[in-house]
């Protein structure tokens, strides 16, 4: 088994809750896990983005090269497009539709849609819209990270628990919440597969 | 033992705990923050007892790490590379003094300044001091080397410097752990007067002492079960790799290696090892995470006898961060990328919050500032750096910290006017006081804007020496109290505010402008714990 996943975003979205569900459900699996994250200045509102490994066998670099990740997992579509050296051929991009605009110049969202659908592979829903109708605007990175799980290689039962170790401390109805926006973003996921 | 998902920040906190500290001293400086805010929040760390509150900079809490370690007592001292500039003059010296208790000083530098204002490589530093060094390649060995580190100081003497990157300091990865060690009991140094009174006659026996000891830390370099060898049937080329370029380096070579390879996890420079390689192979290449530090000393000023390639002769680029990539590239492997960034996505710059008090402050002093012909804003290290963008385009400086003050002293010195600097709460107690001492004794004609967040902001909200304080700090410093004027940085308080900023511009001396407002972050995070 092995997954190379870039997660972005705009900073402040909610891209390292995702990586810490992951990366809980991994090391559950025994599988390694090497995780880079961006701290700092750029989280103020600026382009963000994390590595995450994952690997039955020893992991070298933190860092995943050019033309390796297996999926981008992106909570803004822009965003989602930066990382495009980074994708696999045969990669997966699962993103939200949504744009963020926090620039002046911020792109035709036409344009970046356009971009998207060149695309072999890829997931575009609007994880708000879905998380505000199953539980609350502010599960929508975990609408995403149930949108990327099938993608991911390691089973949906394993993530749900890792939402529930996550989110355990923060009582029976945030995780509850949470697998609910981890489900819905599953199905449609699935339907759009 | 069942491995625990840490970052290497947090690695390295968990081993200091582990190996029996009994303080850590920092200023908060990403990419370090956050070992010491994991030792705070470790609840072996509280029950023991163990020093975590920051430091005012960098300097106070390098000279308190010594004097815990003069004590007998292991202590950890974290800061950002540049944090290493401020604690340069005790780092020197606690080279001549040697150590008591063990002591582990870590640099976080952050190659390709990902949150920073330079790359600077601080193994420099570590041989200007002339002291042992270690620069992990994984975060288990990250755990490992602080874990035994302590010991290692012990033994040797001195302090060590240990060196960590962005991608060491910021990736997570399983750890093992280790059992938690008994601290040292309080012993200060029965031959204390020798060597921490470094009055020139003692001095000069201590350097000699130094001189003496690089044979011992180049032994030890040697013996290092960090410095590791690999062979491998192309000598052609040979290797040596420093840090985390190892895991770059094993990347391209998923199946082993084909020339052989020398990691060195260890410093000075294990010599046997690296004259083993160099009579091993053809040419030499240099992977190194920074400056090419390895690659000088391998290659002498004149560059004669093995051929070394690197960062110097363009084998690298000479700036920036490693990855995986370049490492490739460097070694003549195909990088296969299958996809562009398409042209119509555009950069995403930080920006100040919205809501924050920052923004207001710009705001009101720009509209002042734009009644003057020629106006000068000297700025300083925050997040109202991020001031510099647009749309307030309001500093003309950033160097370094505390520098907001002095640089405007300079430059009303040479007749700038207005001359106005931009200085955050924690940064004034960091480095900002003293220039303000200066303006003082002079009666500069300046005006200092510390916008005071209550906090400090950018490393994401640690405890800022000064608040609740800054008035009278700086009346005490000697501001004439008339001209400290407090404010609070909200849109209906604009005409107020500009009234404020433009008497005191229009005063001939030091005038000190506190806006007031606590970070919109903080602030936010507070209301949903109170909510709990």
């Amino acid at each position: 088994m092995r997954a190379d996943i870039i997660l972005s975003g705009v900073g402040g979205q909610g891209i390292l809750s995702i990586a810490a569900v992951i990366g809980e459900a991994a090391l559950k699996e025994g599988l390694y896990m090497k995780q880079a994250e961006v701290h700092g200045m750029s989280q103020r509102g600026g382009d963000v983005q994390s590595n995450l490994r994952l690997s039955d066998q020893p992991i070298a670099s933190d860092l995943i090269p050019k033309g390796h990740a297996d999926l981008i997992i992106s909570l803004e579509p822009m965003e989602s497009l930066r990382y495009l050296p980074y994708l696999k051929k045969e990669g997966w991009l699962v993103t939200n539709s949504q744009p963020f605009v926090n620039i002046p110049n911020y792109p035709d969202i036409d344009k970046v849609n356009e971009e998207l659908n060149k695309l072999p592979h890829k997931v575009i829903l609007d994880v708000e819209a879905i998380a505000k109708e199953v539980a609350t605007a502010r599960a929508a990175n975990i609408v995403m990270l149930g949108a990327a799980t099938p993608f991911i290689g390691i089973e949906y039962d394993k993530i749900a628990d890792g939402i529930r170790h996550i989110f355990g401390r923060k009582g029976e109805e945030v995780v509850e919440m949470n697998l609910k926006a981890l489900k819905a973003g599953y199905d449609v996921a699935q339907s759009l597969k | 033992m069942e491995k625990q998902l840490f970052l290497g920040d947090e690695a390295i906190a968990q081993a200091a705990i582990d190996a029996g500290i009994s303080g850590v001293y920092a200023y908060p400086g990403t990419p370090s923050t956050e070992i010491t805010e994991y030792i705070q929040g470790s609840a072996v760390a509280k029950e023991r007892g163990i020093h975590s509150r920051w430091s005012a900079n960098e300097k106070t809490a390098m000279e308190a790490a010594l004097g815990m370690s003069y004590a007998g007592k292991r202590s950890l001292c974290c800061m950002k590379h540049v944090g290493l500039n401020v604690a340069a003059d005790c780092f020197m010296n606690a080279g001549m003094s040697g150590i008591n208790g063990g002591m582990i000083i870590i640099t976080a530098d952050d190659p390709s300044m990902h949150s920073s204002q330079n790359e600077q490589d601080n193994r420099v530093y570590g041989n200007f001091a002339m002291i042992p060094m270690l620069e992990p390649s994984s975060q288990q060995e990250a755990y490992d080397m602080v874990y035994e580190g302590f010991e290692l100081s012990e033994k040797l003497g001195y302090p060590i410097l240990m060196r960590i990157t962005t991608r060491m300091a910021h990736s997570r990865a399983g750890v093992v752990t280790r059992p938690i060690k008994d601290e040292n009991t309080m012993n200060c140094p029965p031959d204390g007067r020798q060597r921490f009174i470094l009055l020139p006659a003692l001095a000069r026996k201590r350097f000699k002492v130094l001189l003496e000891s690089q044979k011992v830390f180049t032994e030890s370099s040697e013996n290092s079960t960090y410095n590791k060898y690999f062979d491998a049937p192309d000598k052609e080329l040979g290797i040596i790799t420093t840090g985390i370029a190892f895991n770059y380096l094993s990347e391209n070579y998923p199946d082993g290696f084909e020339h052989p390879v020398l990691k060195i996890s260890q410093y000075p420079l294990p010599r046997k090892l690296v004259e083993k390689i160099a009579n091993e192979c053809k040419e030499i290449l240099v992977l190194e995470e920074g400056y090419p530090v390895v690659e000088e000393q391998l290659k002498g000023f004149l560059g004669k006898g093995v051929i070394v390639h690197g960062r110097l002769d363009g084998t690298l680029q000479r700036d920036g961060e490693l990855t995986p990539d370049t490492v490739g590239k460097a070694l003549g492997k195909e990088i296969n990328s299958y996809y562009a960034i398409p042209e119509v996505v555009e950069q995403r710059p930080p920006a100040l919050c919205q809501g924050c008090g920052h923004r207001d402050v710009y705001e009101a002093l720009n509209e002042v500032l734009a009644e003057y012909k020629d106006p000068k804003v000297f700025g300083d290290i925050g997040c109202y750096t991020l001031g510099a963008l647009s749309p307030f385009r309001a500093i003309d400086s950033c160097i370094d910290m505390g520098a907001s003050i002095t640089m405007a002293k300079g430059a009303s010195d040479a007749g700038v006017f207005p001359a106005v600097s931009v200085i955050g709460d924690s940064t004034f107690t960091h480095s900002g006081m003293t220039g303000l001492l200066d303006c003082v004794n002079e009666n500069t004609n300046i005006t200092i804007v510390i916008s005071d967040n209550e906090t400090t902001a950018m490393t994401g909200g640690q405890d800022s020496a000064g608040t609740g304080r800054l008035e009278a700090i700086c009346a005490g410093i000697g501001v004439d109290p008339a001209h400290i004027r407090v404010m609070i940085p909200l849109k209906k308080n604009y005409e107020e505010m500009k009234t404020i900023i433009r008497e005191e511009i229009e005063y001939k001396g030091v005038s000190v402008l506190i806006p007031r407002r606590e970070c919109i972050q903080t602030l936010t995070r507070k209301k949903k714990a109170s909510k709990k």
